[in-house]
């Protein structure tokens, strides 16, 4: 996408910040692009896979003016990941109370089957759904009938599936279709008894189906050589590479002590990788002398992983600061203001004359304070 | 300078016969100390008699189980994360084929261990428990130790048995040859605490 080329850029108003962007951009490559707390959550929609997207409903947005052209706001919400943008185009993410209430919702749907097994899950921690329903969603559930169940089935000595947690984001299946030449696996059966499953027991031992782990946004694909060994925010990342033969070889260890336990690839902010790994590098390579050592990956501060380390980017509490210095108020009795060594204008200069004293003249007569 | 009325001034003026002999003197000095037999005790005989706690009290922890006798801790972590004194360390394994008596959770805590020189007793750990699997207890305090390997707890000790009686307070004492301890139980010392 070169920017620079495109006559002409489309100007966006997202939750009242402005970006340019080309056309053909979708909301949320825009949101992206000014980036903070006003970019929409994604749970399906991942970058480097062609055609995900449009499934999960977590990127809701209202838009408030289709363009400049045709201002009138689109009746529904609109899923921000497949939605190109127009010229003038407002939305509202966070601003907008009805697309908070609907996450909501969405949380609810997506969490109705979900086994919230996270003590158990090794995804906890790194995981969207739990980012998301943190942010997002209600604290209790109102789901009490049964939640659906699945025979567990055995795709392979290096991968995990535990069919109960996945949210049908079909991730794994593009990222199987796009960067694999044989897919074995898929989504069987329809509604509510869709599961992902490989129909007759068969191992998916493709050399790079190892990524299917790192694109699943839960722990329904979870790695089986970092099973249950150590809950991630424990684990450190550190970057490295290798020289191997069928893939880029940069990823990221994830050290506990001297121990390589496990091996992903690099994810940019969004989650998304960045380059793709083959299963040599992240199932079989577990000695810090396989690899060449870059440094320590930087973690987010606001990030779980963070958690026990004193890291420099300590995030202020900006909340309370912010509401300290709207609710400042002069003090009437204090003569000076203590912020500037002003003489307060509220204060009476007799009740200073009182209050101070003569032995204090420079502080009762303000053209003494002038000069200070 | 007088930083008290209660300064004696001191004298080198020879002494009376009264004071020379000793004998009032002890006699006073003794009476003080009957008159303390009959007093009430300020001590207790630690730790065979203790003290009552509020209800709230956090003290030696305690790893549950469920109703069926299954452990509820699935290593999860999160004790360990909360914990301000980093004292809880575990290392967790996959429920095997058979074991489901055993464990509750797919995932259980292999071995679970709590230093109890790191820990500040600030009950987080408690607060912290998804699966209502640790808690302090609140009429047991951690017991004194002669030495360090005594301090960290593991399953043996922390884990409440099959038909929920709670484990033993740890190892018994180690006497040596150069302590000079008098067991209390013994020598008839031992008395329950007045209320």
């Amino acid at each position: 996408m070169e920017q620079t080329q495109a006559p002409e850029l489309h100007k966006v108003t997202i939750d009242g910040k402005e970006v340019m962007v080309a056309p053909g951009t979708s909301i949320l490559q825009a949101a992206r692009a000014i980036g903070g707390e006003l970019v929409p959550p994604a749970m399906c929609y991942y970058k480097p896979l062609k055609a995900s997207g449009g499934k999960c409903r977590a990127c809701l947005v209202k838009v408030a003016a289709g363009s400049a052209k045709d201002p009138r706001p689109m009746p529904k919400l609109v899923a921000s990941c497949i939605t190109p943008v127009q010229d003038g185009m407002v939305v509202e993410n966070i601003t907008n109370p009805e697309v908070l209430e609907t996450r909501k919702g969405i949380v609810e749907f997506l969490l109705i089957n979900h086994p919230l097994d996270c003590p158990v899950c090794d995804q906890a921690g790194e995981c969207d759904l739990q980012n998301f329903a943190f942010s997002h969603g209600a604290q209790t559930t109102r789901y009490e009938e049964d939640r659906r169940v699945f025979d567990k089935i055995d795709i392979g000595p290096y991968i995990q599936l535990h069919m109960t947690r996945c949210i049908l984001c079909y991730r794994c299946v593009f990222t199987a279709d796009q960067i694999t030449n044989q897919r074995v696996h898929g989504v069987l059966k329809r509604g509510d008894a869709a599961e992902i499953g490989t129909y007759i027991a068969n191992s998916i031992d493709n050399d790079f189906s190892g990524n299917v782990i790192d694109v699943c946004p839960v722990g329904a694909l979870t790695d089986k050589t970092f099973r249950f060994k150590q809950r991630v925010w424990f684990t450190k990342p550190v970057d490295a590479h290798r020289d191997c033969p069928t893939c880029s070889g940069k990823v990221t260890l994830w050290y506990r002590g001297d121990e390589v336990l496990r091996t992903t690839a690099r994810k940019n902010e969004w989650n998304e990788v960045e380059e793709w790994i083959c299963n040599t590098c992240r199932f079989e390579k577990k000695r810090t002398s396989d690899w060449v050592i870059e440094g320590p990956r930087k973690v987010d501060a606001g990030s779980v992983i963070g958690a026990n380390h004193y890291l420099n980017g300590t995030q202020q509490a900006s909340f309370p600061i912010r509401v300290a210095q709207e609710g400042y108020k002069q003090i009437d009795d204090l003569p000076v203001d203590v912020r500037t060594g002003q003489l307060s204008p509220t204060a009476h200069p007799e009740k200073v004359q009182k209050t101070i004293g003569p032995s204090a003249p420079h502080l009762a007569d303000p053209s003494t304070l002038q000069h200070r | 300078m007088r930083l008290s009325d209660r300064a004696k001034d001191v004298s080198d003026k020879n002494m009376s016969f009264a004071e020379r002999i000793y004998l009032p003197a002890i006699a006073t000095g003794l009476g003080v100390t009957i008159k303390h037999f009959f007093k009430k005790k300020v001590t207790i005989q630690y730790p065979e008699v203790q003290r009552p706690v509020s209800p709230n009290f956090r003290g030696l922890h305690v790893l549950k189980r469920d109703d069926e006798g299954r452990e509820r801790c699935t290593a999860c972590g999160l004790c360990a994360l909360s914990c301000p004194a980093e004292a809880i360390s575990m290392v967790a394994e996959e429920r095997k084929k058979g074991e489901e008596h055993l464990y509750r959770e797919e995932k259980y805590a292999a071995v679970y261990e709590i230093n109890m020189l790191r820990c500040i007793f600030c009950g987080f750990c408690e607060e912290a428990c998804p699966k209502q699997a640790i808690y302090l207890q609140s009429d047991k305090m951690a017991p004194a130790f002669y030495g360090r390997e005594e301090v960290i707890y593991g399953k043996d000790r922390l884990l409440e048995s099959k038909d929920k009686t709670r484990p033993t307070d740890g190892p018994k004492r180690r006497l040596t040859a150069t302590d000079t301890y008098i067991d209390p139980i013994a020598v008839g010392y031992n008395r329950q605490l007045k209320k």
